[in-house]
């Protein structure tokens, strides 16, 4: 999806130093690759979650958290959660989280903010693109900082559901920043891949849930990973709950227990009061993702009066509640939508500032089965910091194609070599388990892309001898068994009291996914296996899906080979 | 890939008989696929692009034709359509949220209590866009933000599920009336399948058995009227509460108002409840199908009466018929044998009195021939003669007899009669009846 422009600069592959940026409407990232690691470079105040903002102070110009802290003290002059806003007309704008800072303007369909950038006197009028150019700009000074290097090129992620006319402005103003775009990346791609370029990552098939949970807003994507390509599925987003409504819960249980103290000063209602509100809520909740206590603390809150208090994470936990049940429906709702179901999931990464939030991700973990891994900081130790996973991906992807001419991305990033046929059924061959029932076993798994070549390795039956590798369809059905009404296990009930207390679950019902045996696709006789040998089959499926399958005994010389006509 | 994966599970054994030419056999193609879009991203796409591409290079419309083809994952907001905003509705105020219908407000009345969470949050976001007080004084227009106020209301409501709960358990709009006795006439089925329709929102229990129609079985109708009369809502009537004063010191109102409250949640519950099973009392009354049902019970259960009754008469007469059968059979058996015995003693005494006129025949021709002597015939000659006679008449049967008889009778001439007296005998003898040289006098 390279957009046209993108190459407006004439970068020469050889002068390129490219970076990835991960550009959100609360905080940016940007990344390089050193020796082929991504690396998240940090900023000159040595942040790397850069808060997108940009204000202006008599004359100045400040970024990130110095930008951020300029919300209270000078919130018009102030602008905040803009990237959204690009590409789009003044109509179709939410303006919500722009309250507390300087409003965003009608200039004749454009986005604009008025900001007296040039100290007190007049005012100017910058477009949402020229906003974005001057925060871009100061990115790729930080990287250019930091790497020593000029920083002239990158690969930006940008949501599943960033219109065309968002990506061609988002180009176009990093364009205007002398950065050229490489790419734009679907952001759930860049955090897959930032997982999948581990070293110790294993190409294996494999259902993901990338829930990228930010500050405005939270996107879910179903990914089917096949083979190191990856195809999209399903998305969703929402707007309704993210980080803001965590802050939101905070400052609301803040102003209470401030008002508790202070009847009828309420610092919401003051907007210098409610910046500072907001500010050290959030402080305060990213501290409940690592300790089990926050300090919460403002000098001056309102009308003078300071305040000190403590919440424990249960706390938080109870009051944040509903925030978090909206997560867990919203990810519910999109395996759903991709026609899918919990336990067809075998992975899911958290992505974004907010998926720090231990609760967020112990309740993942309770939605899937033991089976499905929980990529966030508090399940598993291995895994990456969400909030870097995008720029990491972003600066993957840099490296992999900062080689290539403009003119190849381009053309290798075509619709006509992305747009292809996926398999609507597995492929597998018939086993028969120790009690002789037959069984499926996947070969190739559904909804992958083709041209696809997989092969297996199967035990034969004991005694070796000829045997039958017979290719079918297969599917998956969800069966559910309810337990039985367990009588009262009477027999164990002296000795052991200890086990009354788990009932409750035990009366859960049983999910599990099945294979189902569908059409036979072909037949093949590997004759005169040896005793504990093995056969090896191997399906290659062609763009028309025709199919050629080989196999032979593991080791053995010649073998079978068969053709499927196209579909 | 790379990778190979190894399976444990074992193979089948080749089934006996199996054959194909060079042991391969295809049997059908892989099913149809769909066309999707892979990411462009990552080495492994690369290194697909680089075959698939082949120094090829692709147009613009190549590029629109491809993406035409791929199954669209992002859905515009366009889609949906907007209902028209009711100008009074626009006047509203957000702390009169209590009397606001909240799918109204979101421009959602057309689902109500079905709308999806997404669906109410794609509409919170048009409203939003549209209505943000921000906005409309960016573009000159009034600070009145107050219907804002009461989008944000609306969304709070709607997406927290229990507060959902709350106001679709009040929302009359989205009630349907049971149809009176008159409207529900022709339509009744149609009419009474909207009632249970919305009812059945209240449900726990999901999916809810539909109503049916004229041709639902006794089994289907059966279980709707169990499920609705055992029906577990979790209607709930919090949202009517009266507000219940927030502050510390008026403890005892406070607490006077909670009671309240309570009373009235439950009042109104005990009159949901006498509500729902009065519907049902209306419906299953005026429900033909139910009547019918009984008719056909009563119908079946007559049936199997009269049918019963019937049996047991047919089985009484055909009891007696075969009695009557049995005895009238005994009772002409006895005759018959009767008859027949008497028949036998006559044709016995018949035969006797036949083999004795015939045995007088015999004895009558040797006479005739007198004795096949030539003159008068000696005492010896005669017994000799009648001795054979006898002897004969002694090894044949009466039929015999007669037949012999019957040849004898007329003769009047002694040689003829010699000639039918030897030719007997050879017979006999023949027939090992007699012995050569015996009934001599007779040859
Ligand atoms: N350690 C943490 N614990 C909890 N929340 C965190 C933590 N770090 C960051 N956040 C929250 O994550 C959110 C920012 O997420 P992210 O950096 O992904 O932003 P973004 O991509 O710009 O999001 P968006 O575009 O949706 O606004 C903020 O609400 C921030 O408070």
């Amino acid at each position: 999806m390279a957009e046209k422009g993108g190459n407006k600069l004439g970068v020469s592959p050889d002068e390129r130093c490219a970076i990835g940026i991960s550009f959100g409407n609360s905080y940016s990232s940007i990344a390089s690759t050193i020796d082929d690691s991504p690396v998240v470079i940090a900023n000159e105040d040595g942040d790397r979650q850069i808060p997108t903002i940009l204000s202006y102070i008599d004359g100045e110009e400040y970024t990130g958290n110095q930008a951020k802290a300029m919300l209270i003290r000078n919130p018009s002059n102030t602008v905040v959660s803009f990237k959204d806003f690009l590409g789009q007309d003044f109509k179709s704008i939410d303006p919500t989280h722009c309250h507390a800072a300087a409003h965003p303007e009608d200039v004749s369909g454009t986005v604009s903010f008025k900001i007296q950038d040039k100290g007190e006197k007049e005012a100017s009028t910058l477009s949402v693109s020229e906003v974005s150019t001057r925060y871009i700009r100061r990115l790729v000074q930080s990287a250019t900082d930091y790497l020593g290097k000029k920083v002239t090129s990158a690969v930006i992620a940008v949501p599943t559901n960033f219109s065309k006319k968002q990506r061609e402005a988002l180009v176009k103003a990093a364009n205007d920043a002398d950065l050229e775009v490489l790419q734009l990346i679907n952001e759930p791609i860049a955090s897959v891949l930032a997982y999948d370029a581990r070293p110790e990552a294993k190409l294996e098939d494999k259902i993901i849930v990338v829930a990228e949970l930010g500050g405005t807003r939270s996107d879910v994507a179903v990914v089917a990973s096949r083979g190191g390509l990856y195809t999209i599925l399903a998305t969703a987003h929402d707007y309704e709950f993210a980080g803001v409504h965590l802050d939101k819960v905070l400052m609301d249980h803040f102003a209470q227990e401030f008002m508790k103290k202070n009847p009828n000063v309420d610092p919401r209602e003051n907007a210098r009061s409610l910046a500072k509100l907001k500010a050290e809520s959030e402080a305060a909740k990213k501290s409940l993702s690592i300790g089990t206590n926050a300090n919460f603390s403002v000098e001056s809150l309102a009308e003078g009066i300071d305040f000190q208090m403590t919440i424990n994470r249960l706390r938080y936990e109870t009051i944040a509640r509903k925030v978090f049940d909206g997560f867990n429906r919203l990810v519910e709702g999109v395996i759903k939508k991709a026609g899918l179901d919990v336990l067809d999931i075998d992975e899911v990464i958290l992505s974004g500032g907010t998926s720090h939030t231990p609760r967020i991700a112990s309740n993942f973990r309770s939605l899937f089965p033991d089976t499905t891994t929980i990529q966030a900081p508090s399940t598993n130790p291995n895994a990456i910091n969400p909030s870097e996973l995008q720029p990491r991906g972003a600066a993957l992807q840099a490296s992999l194609i900062q080689e290539y001419e403009t003119e190849d991305i381009e053309q290798s990033t075509h619709a006509a070599l992305t747009t292809v046929k996926h398999i609507t059924n597995a492929i597998g061959v018939i086993c028969v388990s120790d009690d002789g029932t037959e069984t499926f076993t996947r070969i190739i798994a559904p909804e992958t892309a083709v041209p696809a070549r997989r092969t297996v390795h199967v035990a034969a039956p004991k005694d070796g001898g000829d045997v039958l590798v017979k290719i079918v369809e297969g599917g998956t059905h969800i069966k559910v068994t309810k337990p039985e009404p367990k009588a009262k296990d009477n027999s164990a009930k002296d000795e052991d009291d200890s086990d009354f207390d788990d009932s409750e679950e035990e009366e859960e019902e049983h999910r599990e996914k099945v294979w189902k045996i569908g059409t036979t696709l072909a037949e093949a006789a590997v004759k005169g296996v040896k005793e504990g040998g093995k056969v090896e089959v191997t399906i290659n499926v062609a763009n028309d899906l025709s199919a050629t399958i080989t196999t032979r005994e593991v080791g053995g010389k010649g073998g079978v080979r068969g053709n499927l006509k196209p579909a | 890939m790379a990778a190979t994966t190894t399976v444990t599970r074992s193979l089948p054994a080749l089934p006996e008989g199996w054959s194909a030419d060079k042991d391969f056999k295809p049997i059908t193609k892989i099913t149809a696929s769909s066309q999707r879009t892979i990411e462009p991203v990552g080495p492994h796409f690369l290194a697909h692009a680089r075959r698939a591409r082949h120094k090829r290079t692709f147009s613009e419309d190549d590029r629109i034709q491809a993406q035409e083809s791929a199954k669209k994952i992002e859905k515009d907001d366009e889609s949906d359509e907007s209902e028209p905003e009711d100008p009074m509705m626009l006047q509203r105020e957000a702390k009169d949220w209590k009397s606001q219908d909240h799918y109204q407000v979101l421009g959602i009345t057309k689902y109500r209590w079905k709308a999806t969470e997404d669906q109410i949050k794609r509409a919170h976001r048009k409203k939003v866009l549209k209505h943000h007080p921000d906005k409309k004084a960016a573009q000159g227009s009034s600070e009145d933000d107050s219907f804002f106020k009461c989008i944000q209301k609306a969304t709070e409501v709607l997406l927290d599920p229990v507060k959902r709960r709350q106001f679709d358990s009040i929302d009359e709009k989205a009630d349907v009336e049971p149809p009176s006795k008159k409207e529900s006439g022709k339509n009744f089925y149609k009419l009474w399948s909207r009632v249970f329709k919305a009812e059945s929102r209240f449900s726990k229990q999901q999916p809810v058995p539909m109503f049916g129609d004229a041709n639902s079985t006794k089994e289907e109708v059966d279980n709707f009227y169990n499920f609705w009369y055992n029906f577990d809502s979790w209607r709930t009537f919090e949202y009517l509460d009266e507000d219940v004063p927030d502050d510390n010191e008026n403890r005892g109102q406070k607490r006077h108002m909670e009671r309240k409250n309570a009373n009235a949640r439950s009042k109104k519950k005990a009159e949901d409840n006498a509500r729902l099973r009065k519907m049902l009392d209306d419906c299953s009354a005026a429900d033909e199908r139910i009547k019918r049902f009984r008719q056909e019970a009563n119908a079946a259960k007559n049936k199997k009466k009269n049918d019963k009754e019937a049996a047991e008469k047919k089985a009484k007469e055909d009891a007696r018929l075969k009695k009557e059968a049995e005895e009238k059979a005994a009772k002409e058996a006895e005759e018959k044998a009767k008859v027949d015995r008497e028949a036998n003693k006559k044709a016995k005494e018949a035969a006797k009195t036949a083999v004795k006129k015939n045995k007088r025949i015999l004895k009558g021709s040797v006479k005739d021939a007198n004795y096949f002597a030539s003159g008068d015939a000696t005492a010896a000659q005669v017994d000799a003669v009648l001795n054979d006679v006898d002897l004969i008449q002694g090894k044949i049967d009466p039929d015999e007899i007669a037949a012999l008889a019957g040849k004898l009778n007329g003769l009047k001439v002694a040689d003829e009669i010699k000639g039918v007296w030897s030719g007997e005998v050879k017979r006999l003898v023949g027939a090992g009846k007699l012995k050569d040289g015996e009934a001599k006098s007779l040859v």
